[in-house]
């Protein structure tokens, strides 16, 4: 029987996120394209949530999420491609590290690219739809985050699952969609609550909660059946 | 043995599927408010409790083939899949036929039709995967169904927290006198009819797998081009 040193998992993990951020770092391909695509999603919302040259103001954090969605799935995709254009997948996988750790530094890769494009998001939809956004900027933060990480968590268990398939482009978002929804209600109803005043924070609260637990679960099914799902 | 048994259940719900208009139309009586629109009652809510039936059963199915590997529960996971579509789109095309006579639209976004539309999406979704994912989607099926699953409750409390319109839970259980035998005859007939599809969808399922094994066998040994 060989020893080798087993790899902690939180530096496996750590490892992986940064290669990821340390290509793109290089390239800024993903990034790029993802802000450019979210900026212009908005102001395709815009035409449809228009009346007489305003928008909606209740359809601000919607057209927010869906930006988010949407560009999120462009990363998402991108970020494993690069893997198997490179092969290097099979390499990801056959090291030593936990394959749990590997799938949450593409998952952490991936909540870092989301994230850099929703900070350029929220200015926009503030500007662009005229979004209270400074009226409860912690909570607005903790809503993106917490659903950030819960699209990247499932996101990158469909994507790597995916990898092999034939049809993935068209394949990931059908199947991703309909369960990060929960998700994505939760972000739409909590920031809707967020921009209508104090008097309705205690329901942005619970779909801060809802969120968590989302995660928690996601979290805890994709560490599961990463293993056994992610055959090469 | 087992022959006997599927010819048994699709007899019983052939002949529940036929005694079942007669008990509709002339048996049950009507309901106080609704009337005749409540008659639909009758298929609607069995084809509920099928489809929710067949989610259970392609969940457990397909978490017990990550975990043994092995392609009968596969088998199990793909026809529960199958069955969730149908008795889905049974469930949302009799809903809005009663939903235009009760609440005067045939949707609303309310909490239990939105849950229900994600849920049978989920597994639209799984439909296509299967059809479409090409050779080794097995496993990435199983993966999307025990996601879709854990997601039954999730979804089921987003949406509740909105305002909901549809009967609850009660009225079931509060049915009385030939109304209660009405539903009773449609649940078993659609019992029957479901237990009859999923092992017929099974054995489709195996003799495919089968087949496929065979012939890989038979390219391998060269016989076969």
């Amino acid at each position: 029987m060989y020893h080798h040193r087993r790899m902690g998992f939180v530096r496996a993990a750590a490892l992986v996120a940064a290669k990821d951020l340390r290509v793109e770092l290089r390239t800024r391909e993903v990034v790029y394209t993802m802000t450019f695509f979210a900026a212009l999603l908005m102001v395709l919302f815009s035409f449809a949530f228009s009346q007489g040259g305003q928008v909606l103001p209740e359809a601000a954090g919607g057209i927010l999420w869906a930006a988010v969605a949407f560009s999120g799935t462009l990363g998402l995709a991108r970020a494993f491609e690069r893997e198997r254009e490179g092969d290097t997948m099979r390499g990801l996988l056959l090291s030593p590290a936990d394959r749990g750790a590997i799938f949450l530094g593409k998952a952490a890769g991936l909540c870092v690219y989301m994230l850099i494009v929703e900070a350029v998001a929220v200015p926009l939809v503030a500007i662009l739809f005229g979004a209270p956004v400074l009226e409860r900027p912690l909570e607005l933060a903790a809503l993106l985050i917490l659903a950030t990480i819960g699209f990247a968590v499932v996101g990158s268990v469909f994507a790597a699952m995916l990898l092999r398939t034939r049809s993935r482009e068209t394949l990931l978002p059908v199947i991703l969609y309909p369960i990060v929804l929960p998700a994505l209600i939760a972000g739409v109803k909590g920031t809707a609550a967020l921009w209508q005043g104090s008097r309705a924070l205690p329901q942005a609260h619970f779909w801060l909660l809802f969120l968590l637990v989302f995660d928690a679960i996601f979290l805890a099914v994709a560490l599961w059946a990463f293993e056994s799902l992610v055959v090469e | 043995m087992k022959r006997t048994i599927f010819l048994a259940a699709g007899a019983l719900a052939a002949v529940g599927f036929a005694l079942l208009p007669f008990f509709v139309f002339f048996r049950a009586e009507l309901a106080y408010d609704l009337y005749f629109n409540q008659k639909i009652f009758y298929y609607h809510v069995p084809a509920a409790f099928m489809m929710f039936l067949s989610v259970f059963i392609c969940g457990f199915a397909s978490a017990k083939f990550l975990i043994s590997r092995q392609p009968r529960w596969d088998d199990v996971a793909a026809a529960a899949g199958d069955l969730v579509v149908l008795f889905g789109a049974l469930v949302l095309t009799s809903g809005p036929i009663w939903g235009k006579a009760a609440w005067g639209q045939y949707w609303v976004w309310d909490a239990r039709l939105t849950t229900s539309l994600l849920l049978w999406m989920i597994f639209v979704a799984y439909a296509l995967l299967r059809r479409f994912g090409g050779p080794g989607s097995e496993r990435l099926a199983a993966g999307l169904a025990l996601f879709g699953t854990a997601d039954v409750p999730l979804v089921y409390f987003a949406v509740n927290f909105w305002k909901t319109q549809h009967p609850t839970n009660r009225v079931v259980p509060n049915l009385v006198g030939e109304m209660r035998t009405t539903f009773l005859i449609g649940a078993g007939a659609y019992l029957c009819f479901f237990l009859i599809l999923l092992a017929a969808r099974i054995a489709l399922g195996r003799s495919e797998r089968r087949l496929a094994e065979v012939e890989d066998l038979a390219v391998e040994i060269g016989r076969l081009e």
